[in-house]
Protein backbone atom coordinates (compact mmCIF):
# COMPACT_ATOMS: atom_id res chain seq x y z
CA UNK A 1 0.00 0.00 0.00
CA UNK A 2 1.14 3.92 -0.82
CA UNK A 3 1.05 4.38 3.00
CA UNK A 4 -0.53 2.32 5.82
CA UNK A 5 0.27 2.14 9.69
CA UNK A 6 3.10 -0.50 8.74
CA UNK A 7 4.99 1.88 6.78
CA UNK A 8 4.85 5.05 8.94
CA UNK A 9 2.32 6.67 6.70
CA UNK A 10 4.78 7.03 4.03
CA UNK A 11 4.42 7.01 0.11
CA UNK A 12 8.51 6.35 -0.28
CA UNK A 13 9.43 5.31 -3.91
CA UNK A 14 12.60 3.58 -5.13
CA UNK A 15 15.39 3.35 -2.99
CA UNK A 16 19.01 1.62 -2.90
CA UNK A 17 21.35 0.35 -0.05
CA UNK A 18 23.67 2.81 1.09
CA UNK A 19 27.06 1.10 0.41
CA UNK A 20 30.25 1.82 1.48
CA UNK A 21 31.82 2.08 -2.48
CA UNK A 22 29.11 4.13 -3.48
CA UNK A 23 29.63 6.78 -0.38
CA UNK A 24 32.22 9.19 -2.30
CA UNK A 25 29.79 9.72 -5.00
CA UNK A 26 26.97 9.94 -3.04
CA UNK A 27 28.10 12.60 -0.61
CA UNK A 28 30.36 14.23 -3.41
CA UNK A 29 27.47 14.07 -6.66
CA UNK A 30 24.59 14.12 -4.14
CA UNK A 31 22.31 12.19 -7.16
CA UNK A 32 18.90 12.54 -6.43
CA UNK A 33 17.72 9.86 -4.63
CA UNK A 34 14.27 8.57 -3.22
CA UNK A 35 15.42 7.05 -0.39
CA UNK A 36 18.37 4.83 0.98
CA UNK A 37 18.14 1.51 3.18
CA UNK A 38 20.78 1.21 5.57
CA UNK A 39 21.75 -1.87 7.38
CA UNK A 40 21.49 -0.88 10.64
CA UNK A 41 24.13 -2.95 12.50
CA UNK A 42 26.64 -1.32 10.44
CA UNK A 43 25.90 2.29 12.02
CA UNK A 44 25.53 0.46 15.47
CA UNK A 45 28.90 1.59 16.70
CA UNK A 46 29.97 4.62 19.37
CA UNK A 47 31.47 7.03 16.66
CA UNK A 48 33.96 7.65 13.98
CA UNK A 49 33.32 7.33 10.30
CA UNK A 50 30.37 5.49 9.68
CA UNK A 51 28.43 7.74 11.52
CA UNK A 52 29.92 10.89 10.19
CA UNK A 53 28.81 9.56 6.79
CA UNK A 54 25.38 8.73 8.25
CA UNK A 55 24.60 12.31 9.25
CA UNK A 56 25.30 13.85 6.15
CA UNK A 57 23.38 11.43 4.24
CA UNK A 58 20.39 11.75 6.73
CA UNK A 59 20.82 15.59 6.12
CA UNK A 60 19.80 15.20 2.35
CA UNK A 61 17.86 11.92 2.22
CA UNK A 62 15.35 9.65 4.02
CA UNK A 63 16.62 6.59 5.46
CA UNK A 64 15.09 3.23 6.31
CA UNK A 65 16.79 0.84 8.64
CA UNK A 66 17.18 -2.50 8.21
CA UNK A 67 18.37 -5.26 10.61
CA UNK A 68 19.88 -8.65 9.63
CA UNK A 69 20.54 -9.42 13.81
CA UNK A 70 17.81 -9.07 15.82
CA UNK A 71 16.50 -12.79 15.16
CA UNK A 72 13.13 -12.90 16.10
CA UNK A 73 13.00 -16.89 15.25
CA UNK A 74 15.86 -17.56 17.95
CA UNK A 75 14.30 -19.21 21.00
CA UNK A 76 16.15 -16.78 23.35
CA UNK A 77 14.78 -13.93 24.20
CA UNK A 78 15.27 -10.56 22.68
CA UNK A 79 18.61 -9.39 23.14
CA UNK A 80 18.25 -5.93 25.78
CA UNK A 81 21.87 -4.46 24.94
CA UNK A 82 21.26 -4.91 21.13
CA UNK A 83 17.32 -3.56 21.73
CA UNK A 84 19.45 -0.21 23.21
CA UNK A 85 22.07 0.26 20.44
CA UNK A 86 19.06 -0.37 17.68
CA UNK A 87 16.90 2.49 19.68
CA UNK A 88 19.82 5.16 20.15
CA UNK A 89 19.77 4.76 15.95
CA UNK A 90 16.50 4.60 15.41
CA UNK A 91 16.48 8.06 17.26
CA UNK A 92 19.20 9.09 15.09
CA UNK A 93 17.77 8.54 11.82
CA UNK A 94 13.98 9.00 12.68
CA UNK A 95 13.39 5.95 10.40
CA UNK A 96 9.45 5.68 9.66
CA UNK A 97 9.54 1.70 9.79
CA UNK A 98 12.20 -0.63 10.73
CA UNK A 99 12.77 -3.95 8.84
CA UNK A 100 14.48 -6.93 10.02
CA UNK A 101 13.88 -11.07 8.95
CA UNK A 102 11.88 -13.21 10.15
CA UNK A 103 14.36 -15.78 10.72
CA UNK A 104 16.57 -17.25 13.53
CA UNK A 105 20.26 -17.20 13.60
CA UNK A 106 21.78 -17.42 17.10
CA UNK A 107 21.86 -20.06 19.93
CA UNK A 108 22.88 -19.31 23.40
CA UNK A 109 24.77 -16.23 22.58
CA UNK A 110 26.37 -17.70 19.76
CA UNK A 111 25.66 -15.77 16.61
CA UNK A 112 26.09 -17.20 13.20
CA UNK A 113 25.44 -14.32 10.87
CA UNK A 114 23.59 -16.04 8.74
CA UNK A 115 19.31 -16.08 8.23
CA UNK A 116 18.38 -19.75 9.22
CA UNK A 117 14.99 -20.54 8.09
CA UNK A 118 12.28 -21.32 10.69
CA UNK A 119 10.21 -24.66 11.07
CA UNK A 120 7.09 -23.09 9.92
CA UNK A 121 5.14 -24.04 13.29
CA UNK A 122 2.46 -22.33 15.28
CA UNK A 123 4.82 -22.58 18.25
CA UNK A 124 7.70 -20.73 16.34
CA UNK A 125 5.09 -18.42 14.97
CA UNK A 126 3.85 -17.67 18.57
CA UNK A 127 7.49 -16.77 19.80
CA UNK A 128 8.47 -15.04 16.99
CA UNK A 129 5.69 -12.67 17.06
CA UNK A 130 5.83 -11.74 20.65
CA UNK A 131 9.48 -11.22 20.03
CA UNK A 132 8.13 -8.59 17.68
CA UNK A 133 5.71 -7.00 19.53
CA UNK A 134 8.20 -6.82 21.97
CA UNK A 135 10.96 -4.92 19.68
CA UNK A 136 7.93 -2.33 18.31
CA UNK A 137 7.31 -1.62 22.18
CA UNK A 138 10.03 -0.75 22.85
CA UNK A 139 11.91 0.75 19.74
CA UNK A 140 8.31 3.07 18.97
CA UNK A 141 8.58 2.56 15.58
CA UNK A 142 6.43 0.37 13.14
CA UNK A 143 8.32 -2.94 11.93
CA UNK A 144 8.11 -4.87 9.23
CA UNK A 145 9.37 -8.47 9.04
CA UNK A 146 11.45 -9.92 5.79
CA UNK A 147 10.57 -13.12 4.08
CA UNK A 148 13.95 -14.87 3.84
CA UNK A 149 15.78 -17.14 1.10
CA UNK A 150 16.31 -21.01 2.01
CA UNK A 151 18.00 -23.64 1.05
CA UNK A 152 16.22 -25.81 3.53
CA UNK A 153 12.77 -27.50 4.99
CA UNK A 154 11.95 -28.46 7.73
CA UNK A 155 10.27 -31.74 8.59
CA UNK A 156 8.02 -30.94 11.48
CA UNK A 157 6.80 -27.75 9.73
CA UNK A 158 3.13 -27.72 9.95
CA UNK A 159 2.36 -24.86 7.27
CA UNK A 160 3.37 -23.21 4.15
CA UNK A 161 6.05 -20.59 4.28
CA UNK A 162 3.29 -17.85 3.23
CA UNK A 163 1.03 -19.21 5.70
CA UNK A 164 3.68 -19.15 8.34
CA UNK A 165 4.70 -15.32 7.32
CA UNK A 166 1.03 -14.66 7.42
CA UNK A 167 0.54 -16.24 10.63
CA UNK A 168 3.40 -14.50 12.51
CA UNK A 169 2.65 -10.93 11.05
CA UNK A 170 -1.26 -11.30 12.05
CA UNK A 171 0.04 -12.11 15.44
CA UNK A 172 2.24 -9.48 16.05
CA UNK A 173 0.40 -7.33 13.98
CA UNK A 174 3.47 -6.29 12.10
CA UNK A 175 4.30 -5.26 8.50
CA UNK A 176 6.15 -7.44 6.04
CA UNK A 177 9.09 -6.46 3.70
CA UNK A 178 8.24 -8.64 0.88
CA UNK A 179 11.45 -9.74 -0.93
CA UNK A 180 10.35 -10.95 -4.30
CA UNK A 181 13.98 -12.15 -5.23
CA UNK A 182 13.64 -14.26 -1.50
CA UNK A 183 10.33 -15.85 -3.13
CA UNK A 184 11.55 -16.82 -6.40
CA UNK A 185 14.62 -18.01 -4.84
CA UNK A 186 12.92 -20.19 -2.27
CA UNK A 187 10.43 -21.56 -4.90
CA UNK A 188 13.20 -22.82 -7.08
CA UNK A 189 14.98 -24.76 -4.33
CA UNK A 190 11.49 -26.16 -3.37
CA UNK A 191 9.55 -26.46 -5.75
CA UNK A 192 6.55 -24.54 -4.87
CA UNK A 193 4.72 -21.96 -7.32
CA UNK A 194 6.30 -18.28 -6.46
CA UNK A 195 2.70 -16.77 -7.46
CA UNK A 196 0.70 -18.82 -5.05
CA UNK A 197 3.17 -17.49 -1.96
CA UNK A 198 2.38 -13.97 -3.12
CA UNK A 199 -1.40 -14.47 -3.46
CA UNK A 200 -1.27 -16.52 -0.20
CA UNK A 201 -0.34 -13.34 2.30
CA UNK A 202 -2.12 -10.43 3.53
CA UNK A 203 -1.20 -7.37 0.88
CA UNK A 204 -2.86 -4.78 3.10
CA UNK A 205 0.29 -5.57 5.08
CA UNK A 206 2.94 -5.01 3.24
CA UNK A 207 5.02 -2.01 4.00
CA UNK A 208 8.26 -2.35 1.64
CA UNK A 209 9.27 -4.62 -1.69
CA UNK A 210 13.14 -5.82 -2.12
CA UNK A 211 14.26 -6.91 -5.38
CA UNK A 212 17.51 -8.44 -6.18
CA UNK A 213 19.49 -10.25 -7.90
CA UNK A 214 20.90 -14.42 -7.48
CA UNK A 215 23.28 -16.51 -8.49
CA UNK A 216 22.44 -20.18 -9.98
CA UNK A 217 24.26 -23.38 -9.21
CA UNK A 218 23.62 -26.82 -10.50
CA UNK A 219 21.13 -28.03 -8.21
CA UNK A 220 20.29 -24.66 -6.13
CA UNK A 221 20.12 -20.89 -6.50
CA UNK A 222 22.04 -18.97 -3.63
CA UNK A 223 20.84 -15.61 -2.70
CA UNK A 224 24.06 -13.86 -3.42
CA UNK A 225 23.10 -10.28 -4.40
CA UNK A 226 25.57 -9.79 -6.66
CA UNK A 227 23.69 -9.69 -10.00
CA UNK A 228 20.76 -7.79 -11.81
CA UNK A 229 17.64 -8.58 -11.29
CA UNK A 230 16.43 -11.23 -13.51
CA UNK A 231 12.63 -11.34 -15.68
CA UNK A 232 10.93 -13.69 -13.58
CA UNK A 233 11.65 -11.91 -10.49
CA UNK A 234 10.73 -8.40 -11.95
CA UNK A 235 7.18 -10.67 -13.38
CA UNK A 236 7.11 -11.69 -9.80
CA UNK A 237 7.25 -7.90 -8.59
CA UNK A 238 4.67 -7.06 -10.73
CA UNK A 239 2.38 -9.49 -9.71
CA UNK A 240 2.89 -8.58 -5.87
CA UNK A 241 2.48 -4.72 -6.76
CA UNK A 242 -0.95 -5.30 -8.77
CA UNK A 243 -2.05 -7.00 -5.20
CA UNK A 244 -0.48 -4.13 -2.87
CA UNK A 245 -0.63 -1.33 -5.43
CA UNK A 246 2.87 1.01 -5.24
CA UNK A 247 4.60 0.50 -2.33
CA UNK A 248 8.41 1.59 -0.98
CA UNK A 249 10.83 -0.58 -3.41
CA UNK A 250 14.28 -1.22 -2.38
CA UNK A 251 17.14 -2.82 -5.06
CA UNK A 252 19.97 -4.56 -2.76
CA UNK A 253 23.58 -5.20 -4.53
CA UNK A 254 25.81 -6.41 -1.73
CA UNK A 255 28.98 -7.85 -3.81
CA UNK A 256 30.59 -6.85 -6.77
CA UNK A 257 29.12 -3.96 -6.51
CA UNK A 258 29.01 -2.07 -9.87
CA UNK A 259 29.10 1.94 -9.91
CA UNK A 260 26.61 3.41 -8.51
CA UNK A 261 24.75 4.78 -11.09
CA UNK A 262 24.51 1.44 -12.63
CA UNK A 263 22.83 0.25 -9.27
CA UNK A 264 20.65 3.28 -9.16
CA UNK A 265 19.93 2.39 -12.91
CA UNK A 266 18.47 -1.14 -11.72
CA UNK A 267 16.66 0.08 -9.02
CA UNK A 268 14.47 2.83 -11.38
CA UNK A 269 13.68 0.00 -13.68
CA UNK A 270 11.23 -0.96 -11.31
CA UNK A 271 9.46 2.29 -12.49
CA UNK A 272 7.86 0.49 -15.69
CA UNK A 273 5.82 -1.55 -13.13
CA UNK A 274 4.81 1.10 -11.15
CA UNK A 275 3.92 3.42 -14.08
CA UNK A 276 1.74 0.66 -15.41
CA UNK A 277 0.09 -0.38 -12.86
CA UNK A 278 -1.00 3.67 -12.47
CA UNK A 279 -1.68 3.09 -15.96
CA UNK A 280 -4.11 0.45 -15.42
CA UNK A 281 -5.77 2.21 -13.08
CA UNK A 282 -6.45 5.29 -14.68
CA UNK A 283 -7.41 2.65 -17.19
CA UNK A 284 -9.52 1.05 -14.78
CA UNK B 1 29.48 -24.14 13.87
CA UNK B 2 30.97 -27.70 12.41
CA UNK B 3 34.25 -27.00 11.04
CA UNK B 4 34.30 -28.30 7.09
CA UNK B 5 36.10 -30.97 6.10
CA UNK B 6 39.17 -30.63 4.21
CA UNK B 7 37.89 -30.46 0.98
CA UNK B 8 35.47 -27.18 2.32
CA UNK B 9 32.31 -29.44 2.80
CA UNK B 10 30.17 -30.50 5.62
CA UNK B 11 32.00 -33.19 7.31
CA UNK B 12 30.76 -37.12 7.28
CA UNK B 13 30.64 -37.35 10.90
CA UNK B 14 28.32 -35.28 13.96
CA UNK B 15 30.61 -34.38 17.07
CA UNK B 16 27.66 -37.25 18.80
CA UNK B 17 29.63 -39.87 16.53
CA UNK B 18 26.56 -40.27 14.44
CA UNK B 19 27.03 -40.04 10.36
CA UNK B 20 25.81 -36.74 9.37
CA UNK B 21 23.98 -37.36 6.70
CA UNK B 22 21.57 -39.33 9.24
CA UNK B 23 21.54 -36.14 11.57
CA UNK B 24 20.40 -34.14 8.62
CA UNK B 25 17.96 -36.40 7.72
CA UNK B 26 15.92 -36.52 11.37
CA UNK B 27 14.97 -32.75 10.68
CA UNK B 28 15.63 -31.64 7.08
CA UNK B 29 13.25 -32.56 4.05
CA UNK B 30 15.28 -33.50 0.92
CA UNK B 31 14.32 -31.65 -2.16
CA UNK B 32 13.90 -32.95 -5.82
CA UNK B 33 17.87 -32.22 -6.74
CA UNK B 34 19.64 -32.53 -3.10
CA UNK B 35 19.63 -34.76 -0.07
CA UNK B 36 19.20 -33.18 3.08
CA UNK B 37 22.74 -33.42 3.44
CA UNK B 38 23.76 -31.04 0.83
CA UNK B 39 21.21 -28.61 1.78
CA UNK B 40 22.42 -28.75 5.28
CA UNK B 41 25.84 -28.61 4.01
CA UNK B 42 24.75 -25.27 2.22
CA UNK B 43 24.44 -23.94 5.84
CA UNK B 44 27.47 -25.17 7.28
CA UNK B 45 29.70 -23.89 4.38
CA UNK B 46 28.02 -20.49 4.03
CA UNK B 47 29.04 -20.06 7.52
CA UNK B 48 32.73 -20.29 7.28
CA UNK B 49 32.90 -18.58 3.76
CA UNK B 50 31.28 -15.39 5.67
CA UNK B 51 33.26 -15.16 8.55
CA UNK B 52 36.61 -15.99 7.29
CA UNK B 53 35.53 -13.11 4.95
CA UNK B 54 35.16 -11.17 7.52
CA UNK B 55 38.86 -11.67 9.50
CA UNK B 56 40.18 -11.79 5.78
CA UNK B 57 38.90 -8.07 5.29
CA UNK B 58 39.83 -6.70 9.37
CA UNK B 59 43.51 -8.45 8.72
CA UNK B 60 45.29 -7.83 5.75
CA UNK B 61 48.55 -7.03 7.70
CA UNK B 62 48.31 -10.40 9.53
CA UNK B 63 47.61 -12.19 6.04
CA UNK B 64 50.66 -10.60 4.28
CA UNK B 65 52.79 -11.87 7.64
CA UNK B 66 51.63 -15.37 7.92
CA UNK B 67 50.59 -15.58 3.84
CA UNK B 68 46.61 -16.63 2.92
CA UNK B 69 46.64 -20.11 3.32
CA UNK B 70 48.69 -20.49 6.66
CA UNK B 71 45.72 -17.61 7.60
CA UNK B 72 42.89 -19.03 6.36
CA UNK B 73 43.64 -22.03 8.50
CA UNK B 74 44.44 -19.78 11.59
CA UNK B 75 41.27 -18.31 11.12
CA UNK B 76 39.42 -21.72 11.28
CA UNK B 77 40.50 -22.63 14.50
CA UNK B 78 40.11 -19.19 15.92
CA UNK B 79 36.39 -19.32 14.96
CA UNK B 80 36.16 -22.70 16.18
CA UNK B 81 37.66 -21.66 19.06
CA UNK B 82 35.87 -18.57 19.62
CA UNK B 83 31.94 -18.36 17.87
CA UNK B 84 31.06 -15.13 17.32
CA UNK B 85 28.90 -13.69 20.45
CA UNK B 86 28.63 -10.34 18.78
CA UNK B 87 25.26 -9.40 16.59
CA UNK B 88 28.25 -7.36 15.10
CA UNK B 89 30.70 -9.18 12.96
CA UNK B 90 32.77 -5.60 13.63
CA UNK B 91 33.48 -7.34 16.87
CA UNK B 92 34.78 -10.98 15.70
CA UNK B 93 38.70 -10.29 15.98
CA UNK B 94 37.91 -9.58 19.07
CA UNK B 95 40.15 -12.20 20.75
CA UNK B 96 42.47 -12.95 18.48
CA UNK B 97 45.54 -11.65 19.84
CA UNK B 98 44.69 -13.86 22.51
CA UNK B 99 44.66 -16.73 20.66
CA UNK B 100 47.55 -16.10 19.22
CA UNK B 101 49.62 -16.03 22.52
CA UNK B 102 47.70 -18.81 23.71
CA UNK B 103 48.37 -21.07 20.66
CA UNK B 104 51.22 -19.78 18.81
CA UNK B 105 51.47 -22.65 16.90
CA UNK B 106 49.36 -21.20 14.45
CA UNK B 107 51.98 -18.75 13.69
CA UNK B 108 55.22 -19.95 13.86
CA UNK B 109 57.56 -19.28 13.04
CA UNK B 110 56.60 -15.61 12.88
CA UNK B 111 55.29 -15.63 16.38
CA UNK B 112 55.89 -12.49 17.50
CA UNK B 113 55.58 -10.26 14.26
CA UNK B 114 51.98 -12.15 14.07
CA UNK B 115 50.98 -11.17 17.64
CA UNK B 116 52.12 -7.86 17.01
CA UNK B 117 50.13 -7.53 13.88
CA UNK B 118 46.48 -9.04 15.29
CA UNK B 119 47.35 -6.75 18.43
CA UNK B 120 47.95 -3.69 16.03
CA UNK B 121 44.91 -4.73 13.93
CA UNK B 122 42.42 -4.69 16.54
CA UNK B 123 43.26 -1.60 17.87
CA UNK B 124 43.15 0.14 14.16
CA UNK B 125 39.19 -1.81 14.11
CA UNK B 126 38.75 0.26 17.70
CA UNK B 127 40.34 3.45 16.68
CA UNK B 128 37.41 3.20 13.57
CA UNK B 129 34.36 3.23 15.15
CA UNK B 130 34.98 3.20 19.02
CA UNK B 131 32.91 6.67 20.87
CA UNK B 132 34.98 10.25 20.46
CA UNK B 133 33.99 11.90 23.82
CA UNK B 134 34.23 15.75 24.25
CA UNK B 135 38.07 16.08 24.34
CA UNK B 136 39.28 18.30 27.59
CA UNK B 137 40.94 21.76 26.45
CA UNK B 138 44.34 22.24 27.16
CA UNK B 139 43.35 25.45 29.42
CA UNK B 140 41.59 22.87 31.82
CA UNK B 141 44.52 21.04 32.42
CA UNK B 142 46.40 23.96 33.33
CA UNK B 143 43.70 24.64 36.15
CA UNK B 144 44.47 21.63 37.87
CA UNK B 145 46.41 20.48 40.28
CA UNK B 146 48.94 17.25 38.87
CA UNK B 147 49.24 15.35 42.14
CA UNK B 148 45.15 15.02 42.74
CA UNK B 149 44.47 15.23 38.68
CA UNK B 150 43.32 11.78 36.99
CA UNK B 151 42.82 11.92 33.06
CA UNK B 152 41.24 9.53 31.10
CA UNK B 153 42.03 8.76 27.73
CA UNK B 154 39.62 8.51 24.74
CA UNK B 155 37.58 5.06 24.24
CA UNK B 156 39.23 5.14 20.52
CA UNK B 157 42.97 5.32 22.05
CA UNK B 158 45.00 2.02 21.96
CA UNK B 159 48.87 2.28 23.02
CA UNK B 160 50.89 -0.58 21.89
CA UNK B 161 54.71 -1.75 23.21
CA UNK B 162 55.36 -3.89 20.17
CA UNK B 163 58.31 -5.85 18.99
CA UNK B 164 58.31 -5.16 15.58
CA UNK B 165 58.01 -1.50 13.71
CA UNK B 166 55.16 -2.94 11.87
CA UNK B 167 53.12 1.00 11.60
CA UNK B 168 54.51 1.27 8.00
CA UNK B 169 54.33 -1.93 6.96
CA UNK B 170 50.84 -2.13 7.94
CA UNK B 171 49.93 1.16 6.49
CA UNK B 172 51.33 0.04 3.27
CA UNK B 173 49.40 -3.34 3.02
CA UNK B 174 46.57 -1.35 3.72
CA UNK B 175 46.93 1.12 1.00
CA UNK B 176 47.87 -1.85 -1.51
CA UNK B 177 44.68 -3.54 -0.36
CA UNK B 178 42.48 -0.50 -0.75
CA UNK B 179 43.89 0.19 -4.61
CA UNK B 180 43.60 -3.50 -5.33
CA UNK B 181 39.43 -3.07 -4.25
CA UNK B 182 39.16 0.27 -5.84
CA UNK B 183 40.62 -1.56 -8.85
CA UNK B 184 38.10 -4.53 -8.74
CA UNK B 185 35.51 -5.83 -6.72
CA UNK B 186 35.24 -8.62 -8.43
CA UNK B 187 35.12 -11.72 -5.74
CA UNK B 188 37.71 -13.78 -7.73
CA UNK B 189 40.03 -11.27 -7.12
CA UNK B 190 40.14 -11.24 -3.41
CA UNK B 191 42.68 -13.44 -2.70
CA UNK B 192 46.01 -11.54 -2.22
CA UNK B 193 49.57 -12.18 -3.89
CA UNK B 194 52.57 -13.73 -1.40
CA UNK B 195 53.84 -10.63 0.49
CA UNK B 196 57.53 -12.23 0.65
CA UNK B 197 59.09 -9.14 0.20
CA UNK B 198 57.37 -7.30 2.31
CA UNK B 199 57.74 -9.94 5.18
CA UNK B 200 61.65 -10.20 5.36
CA UNK B 201 61.67 -6.39 5.56
CA UNK B 202 59.84 -7.02 8.98
CA UNK B 203 63.14 -6.57 11.56
CA UNK B 204 62.85 -6.35 15.23
CA UNK B 205 62.75 -3.38 16.92
CA UNK B 206 60.66 -1.90 19.78
CA UNK B 207 57.88 0.21 18.83
CA UNK B 208 55.27 2.24 20.90
CA UNK B 209 52.37 3.54 19.26
CA UNK B 210 49.24 5.24 20.02
CA UNK B 211 46.55 3.79 17.39
CA UNK B 212 43.74 6.55 17.59
CA UNK B 213 41.42 8.28 15.43
CA UNK B 214 41.70 12.02 14.24
CA UNK B 215 39.46 13.92 11.98
CA UNK B 216 37.46 10.59 11.51
CA UNK B 217 40.90 9.36 10.31
CA UNK B 218 42.64 6.70 11.89
CA UNK B 219 46.52 7.07 12.99
CA UNK B 220 49.23 5.45 14.09
CA UNK B 221 51.15 7.66 16.39
CA UNK B 222 54.56 6.81 17.36
CA UNK B 223 55.70 7.56 20.88
CA UNK B 224 58.72 7.81 22.70
CA UNK B 225 59.22 5.10 25.83
CA UNK B 226 58.41 8.00 28.15
CA UNK B 227 55.59 9.29 26.81
CA UNK B 228 54.14 5.52 26.78
CA UNK B 229 54.89 5.17 30.22
CA UNK B 230 53.31 8.46 31.10
CA UNK B 231 50.14 7.75 28.67
CA UNK B 232 49.61 3.84 30.28
CA UNK B 233 50.29 5.30 33.92
CA UNK B 234 46.77 7.54 33.16
CA UNK B 235 45.05 4.90 31.23
CA UNK B 236 45.91 2.65 34.28
CA UNK B 237 44.34 5.51 36.77
CA UNK B 238 47.69 7.34 37.86
CA UNK B 239 47.39 11.00 38.78
CA UNK B 240 48.86 13.26 35.99
CA UNK B 241 51.86 13.90 38.91
CA UNK B 242 52.42 10.02 39.23
CA UNK B 243 52.29 9.32 35.48
CA UNK B 244 54.93 12.05 34.74
CA UNK B 245 57.20 10.62 37.61
CA UNK B 246 56.65 7.26 35.51
CA UNK B 247 57.35 8.58 32.38
CA UNK B 248 60.88 10.02 33.49
CA UNK B 249 61.63 6.44 34.67
CA UNK B 250 64.15 4.95 37.21
CA UNK B 251 66.66 7.21 35.56
CA UNK B 252 67.87 11.04 36.97
CA UNK B 253 65.18 13.21 35.47
CA UNK B 254 66.73 15.28 33.11
CA UNK B 255 66.52 18.98 33.15
CA UNK B 256 64.34 19.86 30.09
CA UNK B 257 62.21 17.09 31.52
CA UNK B 258 59.10 19.94 32.51
CA UNK B 259 59.48 22.01 29.29
CA UNK B 260 58.53 18.04 27.22
CA UNK B 261 56.28 16.89 29.53
CA UNK B 262 54.65 20.35 28.51
CA UNK B 263 55.02 20.03 25.13
CA UNK B 264 53.64 16.18 25.13
CA UNK B 265 50.41 17.45 27.13
CA UNK B 266 49.74 20.27 24.73
CA UNK B 267 50.32 18.32 21.86
CA UNK B 268 48.26 15.22 22.97
CA UNK B 269 45.26 18.12 23.86
CA UNK B 270 45.31 19.57 20.34
CA UNK B 271 44.91 15.70 19.27
CA UNK B 272 41.72 15.78 21.71
CA UNK B 273 43.12 12.50 23.49
CA UNK B 274 42.04 13.59 27.12
CA UNK B 275 38.11 13.34 27.37
CA UNK B 276 37.70 14.68 30.95
CA UNK B 277 38.85 15.08 34.00
CA UNK B 278 38.19 12.41 37.04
Amino acid sequence: MPANVFNGHTDFGIGIGLRVPHYDHILSRKPAVDWFEIISENFMVDGGQPLKVLDQILEQYRVVQHGVSAYFGSAEPLNREHLKKLKRLVQRTKTPWLTDHLCWGSVDGRYTHDLLPMPYTFAAARVAARKIRQARDFLEVPIAVENVSSYAEFHVSEMAEWEFLSEVVEQADCGILLDVNNIYVSSRNHGFDPFLYVNGIPAARVAQFHIAGHAKYEKYILDTHDHPVIDPVWKLYEHALGRTGRTATLLEWDARIPSFDEVHREALKANRFIENLDARKIAA
Amino acid sequence: MLPLAPGGGMRAGAPSGRPMKAVAADFIKPSRRLTSFERLEIYNRQYWFRLKDCLYDDYPGLRAVLGDRRFERLACAYLARHPSQSFSLRNLGRRLAGFLESEPRWTAPHEKPALDMARLEWAHVEAYDNEAKPPLEAESLLAAAPARLRLKLQPHITLLHLDYELDGFLIQIRRAERLRTQASNALEERRSRPRRGLRRRLRPKPLFLAVHRHRDAVHYKRLEPGQFRLLSALQANATVAGACQAAAGAGAIPGDFAARLKSWFETWAALGWFCRLR
